[in-house]
Order: structure tokens, then C-alpha cells, then sequence
């Protein structure tokens, strides 16, 4: 932790940086994200298992971007979102410095995104046994069942959006569901509307999803809207290989292979 | 009772699907009239949410077809196309929404009784399946609210 402060001090000290987008306590003692500007302010600075919000969500918001350059604290969900925002050209080389955490805690060093990108070929994305069993449980009642249980999982939606300001990966200016001529979804609170708002995330989601889960964290009724991502992430992985976030590589959705597999086309 | 007709939607690519169904016609095949057709540009361009669109307005059942993979008219759309539908019906199938009332197929300007065919049996097939109304029953709500 101490290595965190000093390193992050010593950015600001020497005006390589001047911000940086860490973990902070806020109220009632919880973790948040603060903004630090002076070296001084690095010793709010801390990092434990409790840190799980998705820092790179700032990484592209304009206020942010005003403060200067950023030096971000980066666990693996982070480094994650980060190797994305590259390869879909949302950061450059130099645009911020990445203050990596191994999943040990400890501090890493990274020369250029590449070698994040190397770093995490040894960090897959691997969806957890908890999860896989749920996914597996779904796929298994009969579409009728399975979809009067989404059904009633997404009727209390409210579409408040939290998981898409949560989202490191949503930062479009202009989001399909503001685009009211025609009025592509409903935005009225209503199933039909949270049914379409949830299908348009997933599938804009596709291939990208790093798997973070900041959406249901953000979600304010614990609406677990992750696993359509996560079913998604098991599904592509099986019909397009290798899934994660890759500089070197076109995103999955944006590109294709003139030998894919499918058994459904007539 | 009347026999149950379902109500089909067609979503076509226009150089390949839609002369195949063109062709149908100056064959004279006859085929199911339950189809409706909806011209695009590409498969390419078929925004996944008009299926969705299409079954909140009552459709019955789905087909989405365009060219033959390495046919289409701009060299790579049908490709996209595919890993978009791998991909989305995936998803649907996980939501609970029925995939068997969408046929995925590839018809080419010169594959008329293909489409007959094709059209006939997804006919068919959701006549045996019945309505759809899981999704329609959804939209029943906003659709009298838009009326008063």
C-alpha cells in the first residue's frame, strides 16, 4: 500500500501527472473513487478487496480529462477496460500512466499498453463456477419458464442507467436509447422497454465485455444483469475462441472469420 | 375454429434473398402468402432490434436472409452478419425468447424455389408452434397507452 502512496506521490511531485483516479474512503467508511491533485493527498489513497468499482469508467469523461493527465490505479478488472478503451483507439501511448495492482496486491509497472496486454495473456478472463452453474441452471428450464424468470427479474426496472455510467466500455456521446426520432426503445418504465434496453446493452456489449461487473454492482435493485453478459462471453468464447481484450487483434464483433460455425442457417 | 395463420416477417437482403424471391414469382412457384417481405440493403444491416421490433408488433415468426457466405454484394456483409446472429440468438435463447419461430437462411438471386420452399416450411413450422405471444403480450401495454 505504502508503495501505492510513494509511487503516486511522487507522479504528482514531479508533475508527470496531475491527477490521480484512485481508491479513497468515503461515507459511512465505504470505498470510493476520489481524485487527487497534490502529493500531499495521496495518503487517502488505499487499496483492499473492497475496491471493486471500475476506475477506467473516468478514464474517458470529459471533467476528467480536463483535470490533466491521469495516473490511475489499476486492478486487473481495470487493467482490463483499459486494453479495450486501446484497441478501440479511446486512449493513446501517453495519455495516462497505469499504477497496476496484481492480484497479490502488489505494485506493477507497465512500459506500454502492450505490455499490459502481455501481462494479462497470463490473466484470462475466466467466468466463476458460482456463475457458470447459474448460467447453466437457465439454460436448462424451458424457454417458456426461462423467459417469465427474466420477465420477472427486469419488470422492477426503473432504467436508471446506473449500469451504463458504470460501465467503463459505454461511453458514447449519444447512446441508442436517447435517439427519440423514431423512439427506439421505450424509455417509459415499463417491461417492454427494460426487455429492449437490457438486449441492446448485451449485444453492444458483445465482445467487448471485459467481464468487470461494475453494471451489477452499480445496479440499485442488485438486478444481476451481468449474467446476459457473462452467458454471452461463454458463447462467443466457444463459437469465435479465445476471448479477452487485444490490441493486436480486431474486436470479435467487428470482424469475422469466413469459416465461422453455426448450425441454425438454412 | 379457423385454422391459426401465422403472421410471418421476412427481413432480406436486396441482391441476393429478394431477387431469389422475385424469381420465385416469375417462376410462378406458389408459396405461403403469410410472408412479409422487408427489403435491406444487406444482412449487414439488419439491426438486431427490428426482430425484436417485429415481435412486439406481433410477428408470429422471423426470417432474416441475405446471400450465401463469399456472395455478397459488398464483399464482407453477410460475414458480419453471421457472427452478429451466432451472437444474438445466443442471447435470446437466454432471455427465454423463442429461436425457433426465427429461420436464419441463405437464398440466392437464382435460388427461387429455395425460397418458396424455405417460406412454406417456416410457415409450417410455426403453424405447429402456434402464436407468439410471450413478446407481443409484453408491448400490450404501451400500445394502449399510445391510443388514448
Amino acid at each position: 500500500m505504502n508503495e501505492l502512496i510513494k509511487k503516486a506521490a511522487s507522479l504528482l511531485e514531479a508533475n508527470e501527472v496531475q491527477v490521480v483516479i484512485g481508491y479513497g474512503l468515503g461515507s459511512a467508511k465505504r470505498p470510493q473513487a476520489i481524485f487527487v491533485t497534490t502529493p500531499a493527498g495521496c495518503e487517502q489513497l488505499i487499496f483492499d478487496n473492497r475496491c471493486i468499482q471500475n476506475l477506467a469508467v473516468y478514464l474517458t469523461k470529459q471533467e476528467i480529462r480536463k483535470l490533466g493527465k491521469p495516473a490511475i490505479v489499476a486492478p486487473l478488472p481495470v487493467l482490463r477496460s483499459i486494453v479495450q478503451l486501446v484497441a478501440e483507439q479511446q486512449l493513446t501511448e501517453g495519455d495516462l500512466v497505469v499504477l497496476g495492482i496484481d492480484p497479490d496486491g502488489k505494485l506493477l509497472e507497465f512500459s506500454s499498453f502492450k505490455a499490459i496486454e502481455s501481462f494479462l495473456s497470463d490473466h484470462k478472463i475466466v467466468i466463476e463456477e458460482k456463475y457458470l452453474k447459474k448460467i447453466e441452471e437457465i439454460k436448462n428450464m424451458p424457454v417458456g419458464e426461462r423467459f417469465a424468470y427474466w420477465v420477472e427479474l427486469l419488470e422492477p426496472c426503473f432504467k436508471c442507467y446506473a449500469c451504463r455510467a458504470a460501465c467503463p466500455l459505454c461511453y458514447c456521446t449519444r447512446c441508442t436509447i436517447e435517439n427519440n426520432q423514431p423512439q427506439w426503445i421505450p424509455v417509459a418504465s415499463h417491461l417492454q422497454g427494460n426487455l429492449e434496453w437490457h438486449v441492446m446493452r448485451a449485444m453492444h456489449l458483445a465482445g467487448r465485455c471485459t467481464d468487470c461487473e461494475a453494471c451489477y454492482h452499480a445496479c440499485p435493485l442488485g438486478i444481476p444483469i451481468h449474467l446476459l453478459n457473462k452467458s454471452l462471453i461463454q458463447d462467443l468464447s466457444e463459437s469465435f475462441g479465445d476471448y479477452g481484450p487485444k490490441i493486436s487483434e480486431p474486436n470479435m464483433l467487428s470482424s469475422f472469420d469466413p469459416d465461422d460455425k453455426e448450425s441454425f442457417i438454412r | 375454429m379457423s385454422e391459426f395463420e401465422p403472421k410471418i416477417v421476412a427481413f432480406v437482403c436486396n441482391w441476393c434473398t429478394y431477387a431469389g424471391a422475385d424469381l420465385t414469382g416469375t417462376s410462378r412457384i406458389k408459396y405461403a402468402q403469410n410472408v412479409k417481405i422487408i427489403r435491406f440493403p444487406c444482412t449487414g444491416r439488419i439491426d438486431f432490434m427490428l426482430l425484436l421490433k417485429a415481435f412486439a408488433e406481433g410477428a408470429d415468426g422471423i426470417i432474416v436472409s441475405g446471400c450465401h457466405p463469399n456472395d455478397c454484394h459488398y464483399t464482407s456483409g453477410n460475414f458480419h452478419a453471421r457472427r452478429r446472429w451466432i451472437t444474438f440468438r445466443s442471447l435470446l435463447d437466454f432471455l427465454g425468447i423463442d429461436v425457433r419461430r426465427i429461420q436464419f437462411s441463405w437464398v440466392s438471386a437464382a435460388e427461387g424455389a429455395k425460397w418458396a420452399e424455405i417460406a412454406n416450411t417456416t410457415v409450417n413450422n410455426i403453424r405447429e408452434l402456434g402464436p407468439y405471444t410471450d413478446y407481443a403480450k409484453v408491448a400490450v401495454h404501451l400500445k394502449k397507452e399510445a391510443k388514448v
